[in-house]
């Protein structure tokens, strides 16, 4: 049987690399933030864009899933109405742990042009958003940029502990 | 009709577009012919209900009637003068002025391209006949009608708010109704997900696009008085004015002093 004599220290270190699991477990989680598919208005044209080849959300492992069960992310693209707002709380509420919502547009943040009867005045009336991304609509460049300062955000955050709960308004 | 074309030279110094309200013109109404395809269809419907009025307009026959009338006119046009298609009816809102509203059914003979427009006036609380066994079209449009405007119909198939949720209070395409909504409007999406008692953590809707908050320093700094994200507002009120420090100062950077000679000023428009 043939024997190798691998000399860790003298060929270059040893293979063994020192984290800690809060840094491993946020890596994984930042770097596959999977977002719930929910175009509500134009922001989704714009969100499509983000995830199509030219701009490729697919390389932040933002892949866009049809399930809140498989969500990490809630990009509300678009304008909330008040008949929607209860399926937005539903599926917000059917997503797992844990999970993060950006709001994008002005339509999302503050219910933008339409101030009306019908329209909800921010999304953060109805859930916790994490990050507020201006624009009408925004271009993908910014929706990339979101997601980006996201990562950076889920990678301060300590793993481990539960999820405190987020300022409602 | 056309607006009259006033010359547009020049406007920067006069304003060309005085008329605040712009009023349109009335359109003309012309007697209904003697003959011809409209006297008949006229004749038509005087045959079976009371007819209160009748004009052409824009080449289009306009007729009055009683609201209790609505489906048997209807009907002796659909089946005896073959309109077929009822491409829009809706009601408009006089309740200020006449205190009803003010219905249409526009009308569509496919064969001889001919439209005709059967008006009639409810009172705020009348019910209407349903023309949904004529029109298929009118399902929707019925619904829509109560939905946005509260006018009741008669025997339709499913009577329902068709854009406003289920139980929605009031209905919004009323003059009468604030466009910001009413309280029930303004509230809806907090009392039905987190229930009333939830409205004093919420707090109110944000309606004035421009608000600031002096107090919140979560999202805004007070320039020249910062403190940090989410410190109390008093600290803000206390604290000395921040320094402007110049990147040549050693200060912040990118914050540089402006110099005249390393600008560039532009010979004219691009």
């Amino acid at each position: 049987m043939a024997q190798h004599q691998v000399n860790y220290t003298q060929s270059g270190g040893l293979p063994v690399a020192l984290t800690t699991v809060d840094k491993i477990l946020n890596w994984g989680r930042s770097n596959s933030v999977w977002a719930l598919t929910y175009g509500l208005a134009c922001c989704a044209i714009e969100m499509m864009a983000s995830g199509a080849s030219r701009y490729d959300f697919d390389r932040f492992g933002t892949i866009f899933r049809a399930s809140p069960r498989q969500a990490d992310l809630m990009i509300v693209a678009g304008t909330l109405t008040k008949k929607h707002a209860e399926f937005i709380r539903r599926l917000y509420d059917q997503m797992t742990e844990p999970k993060w919502v950006i709001s994008m547009g002005s339509c999302a943040n503050t219910g933008g042009m339409f101030n009306t009867y019908a329209t909800v005045q921010g999304v953060d009336r109805v859930i916790p958003v994490d990050l507020y991304l201006p624009g009408c609509a925004p271009r993908p460049e910014t929706l990339q940029y979101a997601v980006m300062l996201l990562q950076q955000k889920i990678r301060r955050e300590s793993a481990n502990k539960s999820q405190k709960p987020k300022r409602l308004v | 009709m056309m607006r009259p074309y006033t010359p547009k030279d020049n406007v920067q110094a006069k304003a060309y577009y005085t008329d605040r309200f712009w009023v349109a013109p009335r359109v003309p109404e012309e007697p209904v012919p003697e003959e011809g395809v409209y006297a008949e269809d006229l004749a038509a419907v005087k045959a079976c209900c009371k007819v209160l009025k009748a004009y052409i307009q824009r080449g289009q026959l306009v007729i009055y009637i009683n609201p209790e009338d609505n489906f048997e006119a209807l009907k002796v046009l659909k089946e005896e003068r073959w309109y077929e298609m009822l491409s829009e009816m809706s009601a408009v809102d006089f309740l200020a002025e006449r205190g009803g509203f003010e219905l249409f059914y526009q009308l569509l003979n496919l064969n001889t391209a001919k439209r005709i427009r059967v008006k009639c006036f409810v009172e705020e609380n009348q019910a209407v006949e349903s023309v949904n066994p004529l029109f298929r079209s009118a399902d929707w449009a019925e619904r829509e009608m109560w939905d946005l405007m509260g006018v009741k119909v008669n025997n339709h198939p499913y009577m329902k708010r068709l854009i406003m949720p289920d139980d929605w209070e009031g209905h919004p395409l009323r003059k009468s109704y604030p466009l910001e909504g009413d309280e029930f409007a303004q509230w809806y999406e907090v009392d039905k997900i987190f229930g009333k008692e939830a409205r004093d953590i919420i707090g109110p809707e944000n309606r004035d696009p421009a608000r600031i908050d002096r107090y919140d320093t979560e999202r805004f700094a007070r320039l020249g008085h910062e403190v940090p994200r989410g410190a109390p507002a008093e600290e803000a009120e206390k604290s000395e004015e921040t320094p402007v420090r110049y990147q040549e100062e050693e200060g912040v950077f990118l914050i540089e002093k402006f110099s005249p000679e390393r600008s560039k000023v532009l010979e004219r428009r691009k």
